[in-house]
């Protein structure tokens, strides 16, 4: 298939964009998303509240566009504009540096089982199945609690020791099918070690569908992440993320629904857009079946 | 030549055996993290005195080196015996989760049940009115579910359902009252159900595409019955080697669940008992999800070796 739109003067770079140009689900979903980024940098900026100040004239306020605070306030007075923007932007970063801590650890893990193979390649891919047979949610749940809680750094890590697996399964399976293409073998042929040839030949091309597999990654970290700040284990008070938004907006949807609805909406709004940009990229790629 | 059942047998055994040495890596694994992490059991806000700490270390087997007791504790599992619960006193950690295992079973067993119920019918409407208005507004809805987290839909169905309906209880948990199961049940159903049909449906399209159901309808048999003799059986094929991950997902997703809506389950045991440093308690949920989890997924791939005649040569 490549082979054959190159030879026509397109690359599979190419086709996939202008696949993905016709897909208006996934336009829509990238423009939205886009959207939501920007008013993420950019919106708690335009408020005059921080995301720790509080607003002592205005508690539990409901949310109005002629209020003083657009999304409404908390129990505390503080805007949950600011503090939603601020959650946001927290998960998309713990999220997106999550996603780069598993993707570089599957490259490398499932190019190196896949190009050495033989014995090496069934120890690392069965140690890969053992730790698919742990259940993920209580590895990440346990190594939040037991390490610094809250901490950033723990929490990439524990999120990136679960992502990688899936991973290196597909670069594992890329790199297999590679091994056997010509290229390869003249590599092999000139003298090339193993390792160059591995950082050379196979990672540049395993890296588009490990691409788009990342936007399916990122939305799975938001939501790991969200629910480990759900739960008490992630991000702490008084920062803001979506996941202890939404724990605080449950305990007071009863005389405070907004404080739920707010942070809810914009979850659904990244998550259901992810996973639609994801699909659209994957169906680019991979265009047989509709 | 031995029959085929016997073989079939033989492939079971053979696999059940096998999850021995991968629970052991697990056992292991989560006995080193859970261990190496910093703090203890005993460090609690009132400080205790020395001597009285050394007593309790030495009364649960603390102060000996970290193999003996790993030994001691595989040791025990292989007599059934997870250990007392270093935090709630007076318990041991079977008593524990053999109290909240039952709850989350149901939870576990009736959204799996659901989700077919749901699912699968809703996949094959999709496939036959294939880009219709029915066909788009499941796909839509399906979006919807597999991208949301419980934790999101839950408190939304409860403010829906509960505090603006009032239809149901928002949460908790009364015996033998099915209504505080609905909410919970259907939390956990809809991503799994979204997933189901999806699957149906891809996969009933592709079916609906052969050769020998185009020769069934050229065989003048009506649309009903082709669906019912010919397509659904294979198409169902996917639909069942992804039950083996949905009961990974609904195992795991129990737990968030109970946490939602306040059931007494055995989620509350794994955070709490991390939190606590109650060794035990923790290890024991690692072991028993991890056996069910392992257990479940064995059987979903034996179901389906079993349904697809090309497997079973494998």
């Amino acid at each position: 298939m490549s082979e054959a739109a190159a030879a026509a003067g397109h690359g599979l770079w190419f086709d996939a964009g202008r696949r993905l140009r016709d897909n208006r689900i996934a336009c829509a979903a990238l423009g939205v998303l886009a959207g939501v980024v920007l008013l993420a940098l950019g919106g708690p900026s335009m408020s005059p509240w921080g995301f720790d100040s509080l607003d002592w004239q205005h508690l539990a306020q409901p949310p109005g566009l002629g209020a003083a605070h657009w999304f409404g306030t908390d129990r505390l007075g503080r805007d949950l504009f600011v503090r939603t923007l601020y959650g946001v932007r927290l998960s998309l970063l713990i999220s997106v540096l999550a996603s780069a801590v598993s993707l570089v650890i599957g490259l490398v893990w499932g190019a190196v089982a896949g190009f050495a193979g033989g014995h090496t390649d069934g120890w690392m891919m069965r140690f890969v199945d053992v730790l698919y047979s742990l259940p993920y949610l209580f590895v990440v749940i346990i190594l939040t609690t037991l390490f610094d809680r809250g901490s950033i750094a723990v929490l990439l890590v524990a999120l990136g020791a679960v992502g990688w697996l899936t991973t290196a399964r597909i670069v594992r399976g890329q790199t297999l099918a590679l091994k056997r293409r010509e290229f390869i073998e003249a590599a092999r042929a000139s003298g090339l070690a193993p390792a160059a040839i591995v950082v050379h030949h196979v990672l540049p091309n395993v890296l588009g569908p490990v691409l788009v597999y990342a936007t399916l990654i990122i939305p799975q970290m938001i939501l790991f992440e969200s629910f480990l700040s759900f739960l008490g284990l992630g991000v702490q008070e008084p920062r803001a993320s979506l996941g202890n938004l939404i724990y605080v907006g449950a305990q007071e949807m009863e005389s405070a629904p907004w404080m739920l609805l707010v942070p809810a909406a914009f979850v659904v709004l990244l998550l259901v857009c992810l996973n639609l940009l994801g699909d659209g990229l994957r169906d680019a790629f991979d265009p047989r079946e509709r | 030549m031995p029959s085929l059942k016997s073989r079939m047998l033989k492939l079971a055994l053979r696999r059940i055996a096998g999850l021995v040495p991968t629970l052991l890596v697990i056992i292991t694994l989560s006995f080193a993290i859970v261990r190496l992490a910093p703090g203890g059991p005993f460090d609690q806000e009132q400080a205790l005195s020395a001597p009285v700490r050394a007593n309790l270390e030495r009364l649960y087997g603390l102060d000996r080196p970290l193999a003996v007791q790993y030994v001691r504790y595989v040791r025990g599992l292989l007599h059934g015996d997870f250990g007392p619960s270093l935090r709630q006193r007076d318990f041991m950690v079977s008593e524990l989760i053999g109290q909240g295992l039952p709850l989350s079973a149901t939870l576990g067993l009736a959204a799996i049940l659901l989700a077919v119920l749901l699912g699968i019918p809703a996949g094959v409407a999709a496939a036959l009115w294939r880009n219709r208005a029915a066909d788009l507004s499941i796909s839509t809805v399906a979006a919807f579910c597999i991208a949301l987290p419980s934790f999101v839909t839950g408190p939304l169905l409860a403010l829906l359902f509960g505090l603006h309906l009032h239809w149901l209880p928002v949460a908790g948990w009364e015996r033998a009252a099915p209504r505080y199961f609905v909410l919970p049940v259907l939390t956990l159903a809809l991503p799994v159900a979204a997933y189901l049909a999806r699957l149906t449906r891809a996969s009933l399209l592709e079916v609906l595409r052969t050769a020998y159901v185009r020769s069934a309808r050229a065989r003048g048999l009506g649309s009903p019955r082709i669906l019912w003799r010919h397509a659904l059986r294979p198409a169902l094929l996917p639909v069942v080697s992804y039950l083996g991950p949905a009961v990974a997902f609904v195992v795991t997703g129990s737990l968030v669940v109970e946490t939602v809506f306040g059931l007494p389950g055995t989620g509350r045991f794994l955070v709490q008992g991390a939190i606590d440093r109650d060794y035990p308690l923790v290890m024991g949920m690692i072991v028993v999800y991890g056996a069910l989890t392992l257990m479940l997924n064995l059987i979903a791939d034996l179901l389906y070796g079993w349904l697809d005649p090309g497997a079973r040569h494998e």
